[in-house]
């Protein structure tokens, strides 16, 4: 049976309606109640201003009470939410905003003069200030705000269409702009119910809310979290970034279930003094994103052996499509990541040759995903959507572009990418769009970016070579690709050339470059 | 130390592991660091490590933000009041 995601606030806020149901780092919560009749009023102002089903509706708040009552909100007046991260550039987040044509954005106060002004009034959706963030009061204060000069009367949410828009996440694009993953409510709720039927969870549980919003991993704390009446406890950004506050935090919180990226993980490993704390509340340590060097989780396992810990898999378009747990004991000779593993129940894999053709049990191809949980497209790109899929079959197979090989006990083992997409703290970064941003600088001539194994990853590292042959500040191109780009995405080290090498066909040498 | 060595220290420090490559005359006391991508928050991490190696301190987790390691400036300052009252 399917749903659209308010419908699990709905019932949790009749089962419940005296749990906490988001819990903020520092002090604001709200209960399920609560957050049932604050989402509400964000509804009604929503429809007061004319959002209607299928319209995008843009987030740019930081992850907050208020923000979890904006996406509810967002979703029963029927509309798709668009979250930004606050801390990307402006430039960006205004792009994608204008990108899927949002109708309304929510924001912080501080924010909205630096959206009008890129928009310059070619494009004008209404803009609903919020002073900062934190336990709801904020959000309730601007609603409070806006009624008393024009009251929004309580209005009906629209009739539930599980196959409209919940959300679209905004990816990096490989030719420069950022590009949206449309998911529909059904994605959602065949994910969650997976979750649902492998993580026991309960309304005890604590849940960590780590991965930022726009993200594809908030969706298994949010929905989750609120489905089974627990506790969404939110990582704000400057702690979710600080091993040592963050290890103990956890414990602190007395946090069940932890979801995040590797790296964070890792960091705590390390840094986070984890013997020292009580982590007997933590049942489970899940992790997704990107690749987590074994040393690093064999660490983590000692250090906190309670826990059960699973590898999820799967990019943005298809979130959680294949499970791993990690077993109880890493043999200390194993050098080797812990494997992808199988699909979810919900979702079918095939491994393909570049042709599209399956290959044999035990050859390596590219992984396929169809079912429940693939994505109905990108937004606006129609072409990058085609390709996107197996030509020629019934049915969508999503291709993740990950090159696997199917192991004799039935796992996957994750070998590589077909394209040039990496993955750095869990963040997935297309080099094309950084040598898009790198084009876009006067003095640069020409740019290339490779992506190399380090001890925490990867390093992006930057070829350039300067137009007049005078060479660049390194502060400067730093700077320069900051105000274009999110952080993660600067690249680490800057390499100048004269020229950069070419192939015969003149297209800039990779192998040359890395072979150098 | 006196502060100019302090200053140096930091100074060739963070041209030598986060900025290879740069004229060391472009890295000034008051270049921005964190709010620039110059520093993402492992370097930080990084560099807190180094510097309660290198100058026997203490940097609680509270210290290690954009406010007290922005700059070379910052970075010395927050060093210097470590060891002045150690």
């Amino acid at each position: 049976m399917t749903y659209v995601l308010p419908e699990l606030l709905e019932r949790s806020a009749r089962a419940f309606p005296d749990r906490t149901a988001v819990e903020e780092s520092t002090e604001g919560s709200i209960t399920y109640a609560e957050l049932m009749r604050l989402s509400d009023r964000v509804r009604d102002r929503l429809i007061r201003v004319g959002v209607r089903p299928g319209d995008r509706v843009g987030m740019m708040i930081r992850k907050s009470v208020d923000a979890v009552a904006t996406l509810f909100g967002v979703m029963k007046a029927g509309a798709a939410y668009v979250p930004v991260d606050p801390t990307a550039p402006m430039e960006r987040c205004a792009y994608i905003f204008q990108n899927c044509a949002v109708r309304a954005i929510v924001a912080e106060r501080e924010h909205v003069r630096g959206l009008e002004r890129e928009f310059a009034g070619a494009f004008s959706p209404v803009l609903i200030g919020v002073d900062g963030t934190g336990g709801g009061g904020p959000l309730r204060a601007a609603l409070d705000g806006l009624d008393a000069g024009d009251r929004a009367p309580p209005a009906e949410s629209p009739p539930a269409d599980p196959a409209a828009l919940a959300y679209i996440l905004y990816t990096s694009g490989s030719t420069g702009k950022p590009k949206g993953v449309m998911l529909s409510h059904s994605n959602a709720a065949a994910f969650v119910d997976w979750c649902s039927s492998v993580f026991d969870p309960r309304p005890t549980d604590r849940f960590s809310s780590h991965a930022p919003f726009h993200f594809d991993l908030s969706i298994l704390d949010i929905y989750v979290s609120i489905k089974h009446g627990a506790a969404l406890v939110l990582v704000d950004e400057s702690l979710g970034k600080d091993p040592v506050r963050l290890a103990a935090w956890i414990a602190h919180k007395r946090i069940t279930v932890w979801y995040s990226a590797p790296s964070i993980l890792a960091l705590m490993a390390q840094f986070g003094k984890l013997e020292s704390q009580d982590y007997s509340s933590l049942r489970y340590v899940l992790f997704a994103g990107e690749v987590f060097p074994i040393k690093h989780l064999r660490l983590l396992k000692s250090l906190l052996p309670g826990p059960r810990y699973f590898n999820l898999y799967g990019p943005t378009e298809t979130n959680v499509c294949t499970w791993y747990e990690v077993p109880a004991v890493i043999p200390d000779d194993q050098t080797e990541p812990v494997s992808i593993g199988r699909p979810c129940s919900s979702c079918r894999a095939t491994v393909v040759d570049p042709s599209g053709r399956d290959v044999a049990r035990g050859e390596e191809g590219e992984l396929c995903i169809a079912g429940p949980h693939v994505l109905q497209g990108y937004w606006d790109l129609p072409e990058q959507t085609k390709n996107a899929f197996l030509p020629g079959r019934d049915e969508r197979w999503y291709r993740t572009g990950d090159i696997v090989i199917e192991q004799a006990d039935g796992n996957y083992k994750f070998l590589g990418r077909r394209d040039r997409m990496v993955k750095k703290r869990g963040f997935r970064i297309e080099l094309g769009e950084i040598e898009a941003a790198l084009y876009r600088h006067p003095k640069i001539k020409e740019a290339a970016v490779v992506a190399l194994p380090s001890d925490d990853g990867v390093t992006i590292r930057a070829y350039i070579s300067p137009a007049g042959g005078e060479r660049l500040s390194i502060i400067e191109l730093k700077g320069f690709c900051s105000q274009r780009l999110p952080l993660y995405m600067v690249p680490d080290v800057f390499e100048q050339r004269d020229a950069l090498p070419k192939t015969s066909t003149d297209k800039i040498d990779y192998q040359a470059l890395l072979r150098a | 130390m006196n502060p100019a060595e302090i200053t140096s220290t930091i100074r060739s420090h963070i041209l030598q592991e986060f900025l290879p490559g740069e004229d060391p005359s472009a890295l000034t006391d008051t270049t921005p660091l964190v709010t620039t991508g110059i520093l993402d928050s492992i370097a930080v991490l990084r560099l807190v490590t180094f510097l309660e190696g290198q100058f026997r301190i203490t940097i609680e987790a509270h210290e290690a933000d954009a406010q007290h390691l922005n700059t070379v400036g910052e970075i010395a300052r927050l060093v210097q009041s470590k060891l002045g009252t150690a």
